[in-house]
């Protein structure tokens, strides 16, 4: 589903990622790990096309397409989508407004009256307070309030891949593992792939990986099952020292 | 033909107002203003003598005003080149089958179909120099509640025009307020009863049709002891090559527990000078709101103002301004706080873009005595490129102790951030910069009637095709 192969990515001429190489297929849940500033949150970026991340070698193909030659709404139409870890906040509008205009830029024929009672049902269940929906989006939302607005937005737009930015970050355990489930819920229930960015070995208990990279300094310096995380808790990233 | 393309050059994006509705005209004074037209002016419209002397007089003292030097560049304006008194051949229609079809299609793209007007309690409309239309619900007028033209207002109700005719807006106040006391020519008279609530908006539609002619209605709104009213006004024009002048004077009366709310889209072309003064009196525990949305225009100059005379009067200005290529919005407001506890809020929203400048002026004023008052001021400005402009300019004369006032301002960009957010979500650049631009004038736009926030929503993603690089 997912093919990356040999990508360098400079970011103002700083050379961040330097010959990645993965494959996720359908269905399967990835998890990138790595200590601060190995390139987790770069690689991710370059994925949805942010345009700061400049790609100087290397491919990336999602079912088929090439991603490198698409915008980052091309991308999104194609069905992949990041839970940002810092997700922005946008002034005068709601996230029914937002969804709407994203749902119809997608080309689908979408009662704005069935979309806010699908979102609201949504929120039940994430547990998010339903006057949130009325408001601004994300704009002095609490962290967890934001990561669960994402999670919200994951189930309406129902993504082929998605990629969950440090969504652990600033979340406490009842909120990450709410997250965790919804996430692994979408991978059985329409066989979504995840692509999980992660700093500690927490969320992983929930959303558990079938594939596990380590990055550091934008390199590959692990990959493998389940067992390079658990290894990881018991020593840490300096066995990549 | 090639005028039409000249005038398409001057509108970088089309401007859906810009035909000329087949009207004929009765009467157009040549250019220029003097006495003799005056004098003409007011006997065509069979005007007391009392009113022409006050016309006499603002003409005095409009000539020995020199023109404002600060603000935008007036310079371009030349009044001897404009006709000041432009006559449509037809009295005032009073049923919507008597309005001709040509002004019925202006209507209808000005976004006021006839289900919208269903939605109104009365509806005004004026060409040029006079209102060709009127309607007031019947209930309303049983209720005791006048909306007529100012012309029509002074025929029937002389003692009320004699007694608030320039009381808040002195025939001297500024040059302009002179030049449209002198040549002053419809608008609307409106006058609600105790305690009356008109529920439903008054809507009113002002339209210059004929090349270079100045329009110069003046609008007098009484709302007695506890009533409640909703004005609305519209502007447009068609797409002429030469300069229009387009010069109001608005009083309002608030009393005592009264509230009203004033709102304002004005959309005309843009070379039209849009100068105006809006002026409110507010007395005890009212309160008087204005919207305020300025899209059109070469050039606007206009500070809506509260005069915050009783205890607890409350004054407040919600506005927006959209300054693109050739525009000049220099907008603002004033709340003068004569009485204690009194309240006031203004919240000014700019954006600029291609080389278009807004500009922030207002004044907040608490004079001794003004005990317990308080004031919020806020400026937020969002530029959208390089070549576009804000200023602000806040003036505060707080002469109280016992006050508060808050004032922010912000200066922002559309965010990379922002949009690399939306675009993420699969919606493209043009329409999430759109989204993000909409979103900034929200807080003001949703105070509007509906039809105007959908065409003032609909020209911001005109305007925003092809923006993001």
């Amino acid at each position: 589903m997912l093919k990356i192969k040999n990508l360098l990515v400079k970011v103002e001429n700083k050379e961040i990622l330097k010959g990645i190489n993965l494959e996720i297929g359908k269905g399967e849940v990835m998890a990138l790990m790595g200590p601060n500033g190995s390139g987790k949150s770069s690689l991710a970026n370059t994925l949805i096309g942010n345009p700061i991340y400049e790609v100087t070698e290397g491919e990336i193909f999602f079912e088929g397409n090439n991603l490198l030659e698409m915008k980052p709404e091309e991308r999104a139409r194609l069905g992949i989508m990041m839970a940002f870890q810092y997700p922005t906040s946008i002034p005068g509008v709601t996230i029914r407004e937002m969804l709407l205009a994203v749902l119809r830029a997608k080309g689908l024929t979408v009662s704005a009256l069935d979309l806010k009672k699908q979102i609201a049902e949504e929120a039940e269940k994430l547990k998010v307070d339903p006057t949130l929906l009325n408001r601004n989006l994300n704009e002095g939302f609490s962290g967890g309030e934001k990561k669960k607005m994402e999670i919200l937005q994951m189930r309406v737009l129902k993504p082929k891949l998605l990629v969950l930015d440090e969504v652990d970050s600033g979340l406490d355990i009842d909120a990450l593992s709410l997250i965790a489930e919804n996430v692994s819920e979408m991978v059985k229930e329409i066989k979504m792939s995840v692509l999980v960015i992660t700093h500690y070995q927490r969320l992983l208990k929930y959303l558990v990986p079938d594939k596990v990279i380590v990055l550091k300094n934008g390199e590959v310096v692990d990959r493998g099952s389940k067992e390079v995380v658990d290894n990881l808790e018991k020593e840490g990233y300096k066995i990549y020292e | 033909m090639s005028k039409k393309t000249d005038q398409n050059k001057l509108q970088d994006t089309p401007y859906s107002l810009g035909h000329t509705d087949e009207v004929e005209y009765e009467y157009q004074s040549p250019t220029g203003l003097d006495e003799d037209l005056i004098r003409k002016m007011s006997a065509m419209k069979k005007e007391p003598e009392w009113m022409l002397d006050r016309r006499l007089k603002a003409l005095q003292i409009y000539e020995g005003m020199a023109m404002p030097t600060w603000g935008g560049d007036l310079s371009p304006i030349h009044g001897e080149e404009i006709h000041y008194y432009t006559r449509p051949k037809m009295d005032q229609a009073k049923s919507w089958d008597e309005v001709p079809d040509a002004i019925k299609k202006t209507f209808e793209k000005i976004g006021v179909p006839e289900a919208e007007r269903e939605m109104l309690a009365g509806v005004k409309g004026q060409y040029d120099s006079e209102v060709i239309y009127g309607s007031l619900k019947r209930n309303l007028a049983e209720k005791g509640i006048v909306f007529l033209s100012m012309d029509e207002g002074l025929k029937q109700y002389p003692e009320l025009v004699m007694e608030y005719f320039g009381k808040v807006v002195p025939i001297g106040d500024n040059k302009l307020a002179a030049l449209n006391s002198a040549v002053w020519s419809g608008g609307s008279f409106v006058y609600v009863p105790k305690n009356v609530d008109v529920g439903l908006p008054l809507q009113a539609y002002f339209r210059i049709n004929t090349e270079s002619a100045g329009q110069f209605e003046r609008t007098l709104i009484i709302a007695d002891e506890g009533s409640r009213v909703h004005y609305i006004e519209g502007c447009s024009a068609p797409s002429f090559s030469s300069a229009s002048l387009h010069s109001a004077v608005v009083e309002i009366f608030v009393k005592k527990g009264a509230r009203v709310q004033y709102s304002t889209v004005q959309n005309w072309f843009k070379n039209v000078y849009n100068l105006v003064t809006k002026r409110a009196w507010v007395e005890e525990n009212a309160e008087m709101k204005w919207v305020d949305g300025n899209l059109g225009s070469k050039l606007t100059m206009k500070y809506p103002s509260c005069i915050l005379a009783g205890r607890k009067a409350h004054g407040e200005l919600l506005s927006i301004a959209w300054a693109g290529a050739g525009q000049h919005q220099d907008t603002g407001a004033k709340m003068i706080h004569l009485a204690p506890e009194t309240t006031s809020l203004i919240v000014s929203k700019s954006v600029s873009k291609g080389g278009g400048r807004a500009t922030y002026r207002g004044m907040v004023q608490m004079v001794p005595g003004a005990y317990g008052s308080r004031s919020k001021v806020v400026c937020d400005a969002l530029i959208l490129d390089e070549l576009s402009r804000s200023d602000t300019y806040p003036t505060n004369k707080i002469m109280e102790n016992d006050v508060i006032l808050e004032h922010e301002a912000t200066v922002s960009r559309v965010s990379e951030e922002q949009l690399l957010y939306l675009q993420s979500r699969g919606i493209n650049a043009d329409e999430a910069s759109t989204m993000i631009v909409n979103g900034f004038m929200e807080p003001v736009v949703k105070e509007i009637p509906l039809e105007y926030a959908v065409e003032m929503n609909r020209l911001v993603g005109l305007e925003m095709v092809g923006s993001v690089g």
